[in-house]
């Protein structure tokens, strides 16, 4: 009886008590809720192109945040570092088309996950040759990123907003938005749409899937970058981050592989439903909630509606 | 027959698999606005040879000219920017888009703005965002596929996925256009449209028409020229009349007692 009244009473109570720490939790799941979001848009964007789930996109976003880091410590000013990691995240998907997708071309899908395994080592490898394997610092202030905290005395009590989370929030919504009309309004968009859904067929009217590969994997580069500069403006930039990217994973699940849409909303509930859940209810387990509920929530999704909220129903004659 | 314009000349095309010899030593050519129908028994080589054309294959030997370009080795991409289209034995539409965008994917090549432009959907890139929707709408009145204009593809009968795929392949606007069996699985009146529609795109835009068809019937009353293939050799060339009367043809048809 008592156990019950923890679970689905107590809980309750509290938001109701203190509607300030409601306020507060919900914030912070919103802002790790952006953030994972991203990650996932970098995972759609390449699966949508190429129909492939890019194990490396993690260490991409590592990689990308430590390229910034490393040109900056070299005495680069900040905006030059910025503009030449992007350099190199174009450097990059040129890289990627060449040596990996263009040899594999019509192989099983299969096998260019594999590959993209093989990509992320090579880039752990490069990243801890080149730069070390320390943590790093990210250059928060001279980026023109604002830090502080904004304090606002409502319901009662105080909720505290970091203002580089405001930051990440406005940068990311723009992103999607620019990415969502870029996919459904543009040529490229139409030609990338068809490249995920026919290679021969894109190539027999004549999309180049060359080119196209190279524009998603650079486009997928540029929000791994940003999506590094915000996780690391948070932390430290430490190839520790890659394993966030994986939380990608159950956002993905919910929100639906081929949806921009879906991993936006998947991100928000999964960042939401874990700081909630660990802040709520995982008193009740010893804590530790948050590093399993989003995968606990992706199961129940694949029991119910595998293909997500916003996925492309899978439709198939037989 | 002598006299007319070549649109596309195959020279001593050969092309194999490791070991397997798929095309051997093939010669022939497509006269300009001709219906040329490439026949044969199952795997006789003729979907090789459109793959030949179109660029999916690169053959080991020979010479492929089009246009009065001859060309080493090209890109599937080339090959539709210089206007040769085509369809697919297996339909190989974009299944999740609708039979508009399907058709409207077929005009990537024809789109020049640039994407700043598409994106703020404004100036240039509307009007011509609107000029090429009226082209694929046009196409969608010729095909009678008004109806299904915004169903996903993939969720429509084989023989209207087989039209759009025809419409996708007509708003790239081809100087030759390759159909691989485009009338597969389709029953007696589905059969009838088909070859309504590639006789008109014949006709009035005067697009140069290559077909793979096993229905002998169709491909007598619709073709020109026939080439005959038999285990990638050419067996015989020549107008319907004479390809039927062609023993070799009838023998390798019918079978024969060695």
């Amino acid at each position: 009886m008592h156990l019950l009244y923890s679970i689905f009473a107590d809980p309750f109570v509290q938001m109701w008590g203190s509607p300030d720490l409601l306020a507060q939790t919900l914030w912070e799941g919103l802002v790790s809720g952006v953030l994972y979001a991203l990650i996932a848009l970098g995972f759609v964007l390449i699966f949508k192109a190429s129909g492939v789930f890019n194990f490396a996109q993690g260490i991409m976003m590592v990689f990308a945040a430590l390229t910034l880091v490393g040109f900056y410590e070299k005495g680069v000013p900040a905006w030059l570092a910025l503009i030449l990691a992007i350099g190199v995240m174009y450097l990059l998907a040129l890289a990627v088309e060449r040596v990996v997708l263009r040899p594999l071309v019509n192989q099983p899908d299969i096998m260019l996950f594999m590959a993209t395994f093989g990509l992320t080592y090579l880039l752990i490898g490069t990243g801890e040759l080149v730069f070390g394997g320390d943590p790093k610092e990210m250059p928060v202030a001279a980026l023109g990123l604002p830090k502080g905290a904004i304090d606002l005395k409502i319901l009662g009590g105080l909720v505290s907003l970091q203002k580089i989370d405001i930051a990440a929030a406005v940068i990311a919504s723009i992103m999607v938005a620019g990415l969502a009309v870029f996919f459904q309004k543009t040529r490229i968009g139409r030609a990338l749409r068809a490249v995920a859904d026919d290679h021969q067929a894109a190539l027999s009217v004549g999309i180049s899937l060359n080119q196209i590969w190279v524009i998603v994997w650079f486009t997928a580069g540029i929000v791994a970058l940003a999506t590094g500069i915000m996780w690391g403006a948070r932390s430290d930039v430490s190839f520790a981050l890659q394993v966030i990217a994986l939380k990608a994973l159950p956002v993905l699940i919910l929100g639906g592989f081929t949806s921009v849409p879906g991993a936006i909303v998947g991100g928000l509930i999964i960042g939401v439903g874990e700081k909630l859940g660990e802040f709520y209810w995982g008193p009740l387990v010893g804590g530790g909630i948050e590093s399993w509920l989003a995968y606990a929530i992706a199961l129940v999704f694949l029991l119910f509606k595998p293909e997500g909220l916003f996925g492309e129903k899978i439709i198939e004659r037989i | 027959m002598s006299g007319r314009d070549i649109l596309l000349d195959v020279q001593n095309v050969s092309l194999s698999f490791g070991g397997v010899r798929a095309i051997s030593d093939v010669s022939f050519d497509i006269a300009k606005g001709e219906i040329r129908a490439i026949i044969g028994p199952n795997g006789a080589g003729k979907t090789s040879m459109l793959n030949v054309i179109n660029g999916f294959y690169h053959p080991q030997q020979g010479r492929i000219s089009f246009n009065g370009r001859t060309r080493a080795r090209m890109k599937p991409y080339e090959a539709a920017s210089q206007g040769i289209a085509r369809t697919f034995q297996n339909v190989a539409l974009f299944k999740g888009m609708s039979t508009l965008d399907n058709i409207l994917a077929g005009r990537a090549l024809k789109m020049k703005r640039g994407f700043v432009w598409q994106l703020l959907r404004h100036g240039p890139a509307l009007d011509e965002e609107i000029e090429h929707r009226k082209f694929c709408e046009e196409i969608i009145d010729f095909l009678e596929i008004e109806h299904i204009r915004k169903a996903p593809v993939g969720t429509l009968p084989y023989g209207l996925q087989k039209r759009v795929e025809l419409g996708r392949a007509l708003a790239m606007e081809p100087t030759l256009l390759l159909l691989d069996e485009p009338m597969a699985g389709m029953n007696l009146e589905e059969k009838q449209d088909m070859s309504r529609f590639i006789v008109e795109v014949n006709r009035h835009f005067g697009t140069t028409i290559a077909l793979i068809e096993h229905d002998i019937g169709v491909v007598m009353d619709l073709s020109d020229r026939i080439v005959v293939l038999e285990y990638g050799h050419k067996i015989a060339d020549g107008t319907p009349d004479a390809v039927k009367s062609d023993q070799k043809v009838i023998d390798a048809y019918l079978g024969v007692a060695h």
